[in-house]
């Protein structure tokens, strides 16, 4: 058999059991997982609290006050991507597939958010309640979220490879990560701010979309690149 | 090279089919960093790597498609029991293994009962075993890198490591290892680098 074209044919395999993989192991860590997803909940909670229950206020704040929270959260799970794979040398096997790390790095990022990334879009509409957001606001920050959190994930991914053996990683990836985070954040909130005044927010879902497209074509290949240094 | 020290130079082998290289040497003289040049983990300051007669940088994954390396780290997860562990690794090399087969190769490693208990409860030697295991499946690969497999395991287990590797040999396969220990591997061809600190 020639193992180039056995490797090639298992390429679907490998790329699942990445995915099974991951997503086996963040339901034996539960705690990890549930602590960023708290983190959401409790910052976006605290903002009603502490500015008053004064509903044009609230409606006003809510789009930023969610979005930067889910920045945060996705933030805070970042450090569970790479780091323990390449601590126990998972990340080491992983460089040395017959499969390209590229896809492979795809692999980990897709789990990464569907257990960090899906549980932020579900329950923001009803954290959105607590901000008085109409229906239409609401529906624009869900679908706002559902096409801006893989692009979190997606970048982040690279912060979190290139801080792959540095002491004080988590501090480093905040700095490395938060600013390449800005655009999803203006239109991300801005799609919701324009939803909520009744204006079309075809264009801010366009852009979330191009950048979710962008990042899905280069943030793998340039983690795989991260990971390549970080394993010499 | 590592960092601003030269580890080791002026250094030529070639490991014909069947034939083993055992690296030995001090802690720090470069025995891993010359095995993780081999599997292209680590680029070489100069001098080149060749499999078949070709540079496996330009290989690049067909090369890996033939090659396994264990590593200092055995790449074993706490969370995952050592057959969960087992059956991902191999799955990551694209093999579909029969739950049956993991069970029996996770015995013949002396991990007979333990097998769905978590790694962590495991001892080093044990996770060892584990990270092991995964050669009793990779026999078509013909290139076997190991570091130091025999740290942490006893009499027995180094017994099985060395008939794997007589095994992997008599396939006309090749294997370069590392270890501090005198490996005794009678009956099959053993070149030795010794590399100096």
């Amino acid at each position: 058999m020639n193992p180039a074209h056995e490797g090639r044919a298992g390429l679907a395999a490998v790329f699942v059991s990445v995915v099974q993989r991951d997503l086996l192991l963040a339901v034996r860590r539960r705690a990890d997982v549930l602590t960023s997803f708290f983190f959401f909940i409790i910052v976006v909670s605290l903002f009603p609290l502490g500015v008053g229950p004064e509903p044009n206020t609230l409606r006003e704040i809510a789009p930023g006050v969610v979005w930067v929270a889910a920045l945060l959260a996705s933030m805070l799970a970042l450090q569970r991507l790479l780091a323990s794979d390449y601590a126990d040398g998972t990340l080491e096997q992983l460089a040395l597939s017959a499969q390209p790390l590229t896809l492979l790095v795809l692999a980990k990022i897709l789990a990464h958010w569907l257990v960090t990334g899906i549980p932020l879009v579900l329950i923001a509409p009803l954290l959105g309640l607590q901000f008085d957001l109409p229906v239409e606001g609401l529906v624009a920050m869900t679908a706002g979220l559902l096409l801006g959190t893989p692009v979190l994930s997606l970048v982040g991914a690279i912060g979190a490879a290139l801080t792959l053996g540095v002491r004080g990683a988590g501090g480093l990836v905040a700095l490395l990560v938060l600013p390449l985070y800005i655009p999803v954040l203006i239109f991300g909130a801005g799609a919701v701010s324009a939803a909520v005044s009744g204006q079309s927010v075809e264009g801010h879902m366009s852009l979330l979309a191009a950048f979710l497209l962008f990042s899905l074509a280069a943030a793998p290949w340039a983690s795989a690149a991260a990971i390549r240094i970080a394993v010499e | 090279m590592r960092g601003q020290r030269r580890l080791f130079g002026d250094l030529n082998f070639r490991v014909p089919p069947g034939e083993a290289l055992w690296v030995s040497g001090p802690n720090g003289s470069g025995k891993t960093s010359l095995l993780r040049m081999l599997c292209t983990l680590l680029a070489p300051e100069a001098g080149e790597v060749r499999w078949r007669g070709r540079p496996v940088r330009s290989l690049g994954e067909a090369y890996r498609a033939e090659l396994v390396y264990l590593g200092h780290a055995p790449a074993v997860k706490d969370d995952l029991s050592g057959l969960e562990n087992l059956r991902f690794a191999l799955a990551q090399e694209g093999r579909r293994v029969s739950e049956a087969a993991l069970v029996d190769a996770l015995r013949s490693f002396g991990l007979a009962g333990r097998e769905d208990l978590p790694a962590r409860v495991l001892s080093q030697g044990q996770r060892r075993r584990v990270s092991l295991a995964r050669l009793l499946f990779c026999g078509d690969r013909p290139l076997w890198i190991l570091d130091e497999p025999l740290t942490a395991l006893d009499a027995q287990a180094v017994e099985l490591v060395r008939a794997l590797i007589s095994g992997h040999l008599g396939r006309d396969g090749l294997v370069v290892l590392t270890s501090h220990q005198e490996v005794d591997l009678s009956g099959v061809k053993v070149q030795q680098l010794r590399m100096v600190g």
